[in-house]
């Protein structure tokens, strides 16, 4: 236990001499969530739109002044015939055309569908993506809400969840739990493989394995500061992104931080199993990056939705630990449920623990080969 | 001309020949702590001038300041003929430099090691094309101009780094503890090379832990806590300090100091 | 305390370590001595069980390096080379640290390291990395011993290090020889040689010769000629041009010089070398030096 206790106080001695750690651990997290949820806001205002109405009856009228009142939308042009909505894209006027079709009001009552047809210049596919999905989540709201009847709309993107459980359709919501994952996932596997390739790279590695130290005295001492960091960072992620943001947490908040821990757990272990692999610290770093970060970006749902990816991506998104954990979080923080909705998440970050560890004990070398 | 050759004879050197390298009252300091503390030599062309210190002793930041990597803090240095302060590019045009830690690209082949460092100093195509030639002839590596410096023993690298480091002609080559790690043969063929070059008129400036290898060099200045101590030729040394070897020479002064 | 029968160990086509066998006695300072890529690192490293031989046997204190690595572990001191120390630690630090790794406290063993320390112990609140290579030579030191190690493993503790550095720590080897620890030492430089009770000359991952250095230079039969002359590069090259030379070789202020036969005398090097128009020429025979022996021994294989 001296042994244990002695690692330990090595280790905080590292990371609390190291500018560049501190930076990392306690910088990037708020530099991060605050960049994403401020600067790189992907909520849009005022977008112009044109609006193409070839029936002129109440509902289209009442729709329009929804989606106008929105504060999402600001009227560019009204057009009056089919042939001008070439034109009012490529002059760069409007990002987006609504077109109804004729006898809207009427179709609508006698058949329970209409023709509303959402043209968007996908020049920038990310803007059109929001745009489309707000002004088909306005639509289908009122729909429902004013005709209270069974509408079947042409736009097939689901923006079921976004109604439900973020009414503001704000993007923050998405972000919290995207950049908890992310920097929980960073710190936790990239610190650590860090700093045990870095034990390596100095030949200090040599003297502890040429010492009475237990390989899992030395892992563990390696695994429980950072453990401990990463847990402060969860809980100040959790913090900004409720007094900031106003990302509620409707959801037990031990039972948040459970989760959390347990995917800090896997993150530490994963760590552990890239330094076993790298000789150094670049390659751990890189495996780190290219094979951590970016994919927890890309696949994780977080910036893309999944049900949007090629099935390749999709099937490959399974692995991706971070795409459970936001569900994990997302229920728990926006839809308030406990553990009978995530259970099955929770179980898979689990085997992906136990699995990690398992992997990084058959690795790690009492040995240097 | 006479070329002034070898160990032990220099006393006709300083009449006859220009200075390379001259230092006037050299200081570098970091924040408090004096690296440098008015260092005054000269060296002159075609001498081997061994450079002999303590770890610790300021010589890296000396010698970093000749190589016009770092500025002094204050004082005269003209090195090659050219103020370090203003004139630094020719100053690097004008030296080689090779050091233990870094001598060539290893996962680069000789030919190209070469062709990069002939593109550094603007040596034209043909030009380096005769002296490879020359150059991978007196080494007895002609058919090995495509290997990986990787693969080669780490005595050839030395020589190879030695050569390319030299390839331009530089009036003054730096060599940082050239020799380190190989056997005492190889380290033997090391020095031939040295000499050879001197033989052409280059200057040598040379670090090395190896205290019979100070014995080779036409001078040697002795450092300790930022400031030289001695300097004077090896045989002259032993004398004034009674000692058999330099390597007792570099004892005494060390520690009386310390 | 050691024994070292018929190691052999290769990286896939590199051949470290090939048939090397020795033994090293209680309290003795064994050498291994050679250049870099002689295997010196690659067998310490077996005898600390941090790599596994491909052949032979060996055993540390009677542990077998395979079987009991963790007994050896407990009793071994062993300093890397490039001084292993955690350079954003203090001296302190590193020194607290590495005796709780080995379960023990300074104050315990204070005793074995004082010498030792105390010249470090100004600096002690010093970063590791902020320390000459002499101090931290003697703190890497310090962290070996921390743990009262009845061997003590040094790879190559002298590389790097200034000649009174050097000095220091060889008398502090014969320090702790004298408190009964058996060392085992490695290094570069030929003329530490002298310092060990027993030495083996290592070259590519082969044993040269394992004696006394006494009976090394002993066993040198050859002639051996001390030259030197007004111009050396003068003469170096003209007596290798010289018909009856082995081999010649800088040594110092003198050359080297061994003839191809050993009936070659002084007087013929001499007048051969007067023809040539040498001044101040001085021909002596001299007693071989370590450096001279492996010298021979390299060229022989």
């Amino acid at each position: 236990m001296k042994q244990f206790i002695g690692f330990l106080r090595k280790e905080f001695l590292h990371i609390f001499r190291d500018p560049r750690t501190m930076i990392i651990i306690f910088g990037l997290p708020i530099v991060q969530l605050l960049l994403f949820g401020k600067v790189i806001n992907s909520d849009l205002q005022d977008s112009r739109i044109a609006i193409l109405d070839q029936s002129h009856d109440n509902t289209t009228q009442q729709i329009t002044a929804k989606l106008l009142s929105s504060g999402y939308f600001l009227m560019g042009k009204e057009l009056l015939a089919s042939d001008d909505v070439e034109d009012v894209f490529r002059s760069g006027q409007v990002k987006m055309v609504v077109t109804f079709g004729p006898d809207f009001e009427k179709t609508l009552e006698r058949e329970g569908k209409a023709d509303v047809q959402l043209l968007a210049d996908a020049s920038d596919p990310n803007t059109a993506r929001i745009l489309t999905n707000y002004a088909s989540g306005i639509i289908n709201d009122y729909v429902r809400k004013e005709k209270m009847q069974n509408v079947q709309l042409p736009n097939q993107i689901n923006t079921e969840v976004r109604m439900l459980y973020n009414e503001s359709l704000k993007s923050v919501y998405m972000f919290v739990p995207g950049i908890m994952a992310m920097i929980l996932m960073l710190i936790s596997a990239m610190m650590t493989s860090i700093s045990i390739s870095k034990e390596k790279e100095l030949g200090t590695m040599e003297v502890l394995l040429a010492s009475p130290l237990k390989p899992i005295q030395i892992v563990l001492g390696k695994v429980t500061p950072y453990l401990l960091l990463s847990f402060i960072n969860a809980l100040t992620i959790m913090l900004i992104g409720y007094f900031v943001f106003g990302v509620p947490i409707k959801g037990s908040f031990v039972f948040l931080m459970t989760e959390s821990f347990l995917f800090i757990l896997m993150a530490l272990s994963l760590g552990i199993l890239i330094s076993t692999i790298a000789p150094n610290q670049m390659v751990a770093m890189f495996i780190s990056l290219l094979a951590l970060m970016l994919p927890t970006i890309l696949l994780s749902g977080f910036m893309f939705p999944i049900e949007n990816m090629p099935l390749p991506l999709r099937i490959f998104s399974n692995i991706m630990p971070p795409r459970w954990f936001i569900v994990i979080l997302k229920n728990i923080m926006l839809k308030g449920t406990g553990i009978t909705y995530v259970w099955k998440e929770t179980l898979i970050l689990m085997s992906m623990t136990f699995l990690f560890i398992a992997l990084s004990i058959k690795n790690f070398k009492i040995r240097l080969e | 001309m006479c070329l002034w050759i070898g160990w032990g004879n220099n006393e006709h050197l300083k009449e006859m020949k220009e200075k390379v390298i001259e230092v006037k009252n050299l200081v570098k300091k970091f924040g408090s702590f004096v690296a440098n503390d008015h260092l005054n030599f000269d060296v002159y062309q075609g001498e081997i001038f061994g450079f002999l210190g303590a770890n610790g002793a300021g010589k890296t930041t000396a010698m970093k300041i000749l190589c016009g990597l770092s500025a002094p803090t204050s004082g005269e240095v003209k090195v090659a003929g050219f103020d370090i302060y203003k004139e630094t590019e020719k100053v690097k045009r004008n030296i080689g430099y090779m050091s233990q830690k870094f001598s060539l690209y290893e996962d680069m082949t000789i030919a190209e090691n070469i062709r990069f460092f002939s593109g550094i100093y603007g040596i034209s195509p043909s030009d380096r094309k005769a002296r490879q030639d020359v150059l991978l002839q007196n080494l007895g590596l002609e058919s090995s101009k495509d290997t990986l410096i990787g693969s080669l023993p780490l005595g050839w690298k030395q020589k190879l780094a030695f050569s390319v480091a030299i390839f331009h002609e530089p009036r003054i080559v730096f060599l940082d503890e050239p020799t380190g790690g190989v056997d005492p043969i190889t380290r033997r063929k090391f020095w031939d090379l040295i000499y050879e070059a001197a033989d052409r008129g280059i200057t040598v400036f040379v670090t090395t832990h190896y205290m019979d290898e100070a014995e080779y060099c036409n001078r040697v200045s002795i450092m300790n806590n930022g400031r030289i101590e001695a300097l004077d030729t090896p045989e002259k040394l032993k004398e004034q300090y009674s000692a058999k070897n330099m390597d007792e020479v570099f004892l005494k002064i060390a520690r009386n100091t310390e | 305390m050691i024994n070292v029968q018929h190691i052999s160990k290769s990286y896939k086509e590199i051949q470290a370590v090939s048939d090397i066998s020795f033994e090293v006695k209680k309290g003795e300072i064994f050498g291994l001595i050679g250049p870099d890529g002689a295997g010196k690192t690659t067998l310490m490293r077996i005898l600390m069980t941090l790599l596994i031989q491909d052949e032979g046997q060996a055993t540390m204190g009677g542990f077998d390096v395979i079987k009991d690595y963790k007994k050896i572990r407990k009793m071994v001191g062993y300093m890397p080379g490039r001084f292993s120390l955690y350079q954003d630690l203090t001296v302190e630090e590193n020194l607290n640290f590495f005796a709780t790794v080995f379960q023990t406290t300074v104050e315990e063993n204070y005793e074995l390291i004082k010498d030792i320390y105390i010249q470090i112990e100004p600096f002690k609140k010093r970063l590791a990395g902020k320390l000459s290579g002499g101090m931290k030579q003697k703190l890497a030191l310090s962290c070996a011993l921390i743990h009262k190690p009845e061997i003590l493993v040094l790879d190559e503790p002298t590389t790097g290090v200034d000649a009174v550095s050097r000095k220091e720590f060889w008398d502090m080897l014969k320090k702790l020889q004298a408190k009964g620890i058996t060392i085992l030492v490695s290094t570069p430089y030929m003329d530490e040689a002298n310092l060990c009770n027993r030495v083996a000359l290592m070259q590519k991952g082969k044993v040269l010769n394992i004696d006394t250095p006494q009976k090394l230079v002993e066993n040198y039969t050859r002639k051996l000629y001390a030259i030197r002359a007004n111009d050396m590069h003068q003469l170096i090259q003209d007596i290798r041009a010289y018909e009856k030379t082995d081999y010649a070789y800088a040594f110092g202020q003198y050359l080297h010089v061994t003839g191809n036969e050993d009936d070659v005398e002084a007087t013929e090097f001499e007048s051969y070398l007067i023809q040539k128009n040498h001044t101040k020429l001085e021909v002596f025979d001299i007693h071989p030096t370590i450096e001279d022996v492996f010298m021979d021994r390299m060229g022989e294989q």
